[in-house]
């Protein structure tokens, strides 16, 4: 029953595959990843800081970003981030930014309001007593979270800050809105041109799958080595 | 007022209740103290506002001259000088033994790492702990992450000591190696306020007993005093209890 297919086409198209689409994917999963993790720590130390300063825009920010469809905010921000180039340069014309540079801006800030949420829960199961004790021995409010209360929080979140990495790293290929090419967005051109469209689509759907298995696997073992013993 | 430690007039609510009323009393330097009384009295709020872990809305607390509750104090530099055990110990579980003992000494009084953890590796020696230095917490017994626990505080060369109930989460068998450390601690002349209801400890070093019963300082007299003949009935009824057995 294969004798239909070709899948020869996929040897042929690997340079491709992998150099332009998939290097697009995983460096703008990791990039998306590292900011959006500091970003969204940053949120949630905001969030918990008890100064409405601060906990309302940061609370406003996440509210906003988990209620609006990524599509949306993957478009919406590619044709408005160079206006707002524009507004904040004082150029006569709208700032050049690039597809890849809105992708990455609109990742990272709509990845930082789950992280945000993530690093929440993780900063709030440190129990009361780790700040006390910290403060007691004369730490810093930057010192008490920086030495004692992020590490402790990072170590219990990181299967949840890795299944969301996975999440994200399937969500790159969204970026097809705005005709960028990922790894999916290259399987899908070389199987329009050749006519190949089973032989591709399955084969990048195995990729994702076996990309996403390892990584959720490797995040059980890390989970194992990290964990703080009680 | 010429005490290490000055509490005067120290009240506290949370909300409309009021957890500490009016509480005076004074530790001098070199002297032990111990607070007793039921639980809920207000015993460990009361050595919390010392190092102002809990805020205070009336009166005045003052450590070595400096007051606690004004603006204009550096609260971490002075929490750094005074050192606090509690009762679930707070070890830094991500931390290995040394660097729980070394990790303040950098970052809060800026001391070399070798020279910190020279220090840690000496106290340690005098809990008893040197052979654990480079295991984590979590893989010590409850006594022996305790004595870990004084040593980080000692660690900071404090002028005094806070201890919160810290023999109240230990099993029976690990609180005399506990109480030891705090028996040598005191004879060495550490200014010591001891929340506790270990009574055997308070006969033997302490030098004043403070008795606390719903948030007031109900008796603060001499140990041989208090255990002899307490003046108030609560603290009468509270050592029938406690010492029955």
């Amino acid at each position: 029953m294969f004798s239909n297919f070709d899948f020869e086409v996929i040897v042929r198209s690997l340079p491709y595959l992998f150099y332009t689409g998939m290097a697009f994917t995983l460096l703008l999963t990791a990039l998306a990843t590292i900011i959006g993790i500091i970003v969204g720590t940053m949120l949630a130390l905001m969030r918990l800081s008890g100064t409405t300063l601060l906990t309302l825009p940061a609370t406003a920010y996440v509210n906003l970003m988990r209620s609006v469809p990524f599509v949306l905010m993957i478009f919406w921000f590619y044709f408005l981030v160079p206006y707002i180039g524009q507004w904040i340069t004082f150029s006569v014309q709208p700032v050049k930014v690039g597809a890849f540079a809105s992708c990455l801006v609109t990742f990272t800030l709509f990845e930082a309001a789950f992280f945000c949420e993530i690093m929440r829960a993780g900063i709030q199961s440190i129990p009361r007593g780790q700040v006390a004790a910290a403060q007691a021995l004369g730490m810093t409010y930057p010192a008490v979270m920086g030495y004692v209360v992020l590490p402790q929080a990072f170590r219990n979140m990181v299967p949840v800050l890795l299944t969301q990495t996975i999440v994200l790293f399937q969500d790159t290929s969204l970026v097809y809105v705005i005709s960028v090419t990922d790894f999916l967005g290259a399987a899908s051109k070389v199987a329009q041109r050749d006519g190949r469209l089973v032989e591709m689509y399955t084969f990048a759907a195995c990729v994702y799958f076996v990309i996403s298995f390892a990584a959720s696997r490797a995040a059980q073992v890390l989970q194992r080595r990290l964990a703080v013993i009680r | 007022m010429s005490g290490m430690i000055d509490i005067a007039g120290l009240s506290k609510w949370y909300g409309p209740t009021q957890v500490l009323k009016d509480c005076t009393t004074a530790v001098a330097k070199g002297e032990v103290v111990v607070v007793c009384g039921p639980s809920g009295s207000g015993k460990s709020t009361l050595i919390k506002c010392v190092n102002g872990l809990e805020p205070f809305q009336k009166g005045d607390v003052s450590v070595d001259g400096i007051p606690v509750s004004d603006p204009k104090t550096d609260l971490p530099r002075l929490r750094a000088r005074i050192g606090m055990v509690f009762q679930h110990f707070e070890l830094f579980p991500h931390l290995s033994v040394m660097r729980n003992l070394t990790l303040p000494q950098i970052k809060v009084l800026r001391r070399g790492a070798e020279e910190a953890k020279q220090k840690g590796m000496r106290l340690l020696e005098r809990v008893g702990l040197s052979a654990h230095a480079g295991k984590f917490p979590g893989e010590l017994s409850g006594g022996q992450q305790q004595r870990v626990a004084i040593a980080r505080a000692l660690a900071m060369d404090p002028i005094a000591m806070l201890f919160d109930e810290p023999t109240s989460a230990l099993d029976p068998e690990m609180i005399q190696e506990v109480l030891d450390v705090m028996v040598a601690l005191a004879k060495d002349g550490m200014t010591m306020i001891v929340v506790t209801h270990e009574m055997g400890f308070a006969r033997k070093v302490a030098h004043r007993v403070v008795f606390m019963d719903n948030g007031e300082i109900i008796e603060d007299a001499p140990t041989a005093d208090f255990f002899g003949k307490p003046r108030s009935e609560r603290a009468q009824l509270f050592l029938s209890r406690i010492l029955q057995h």
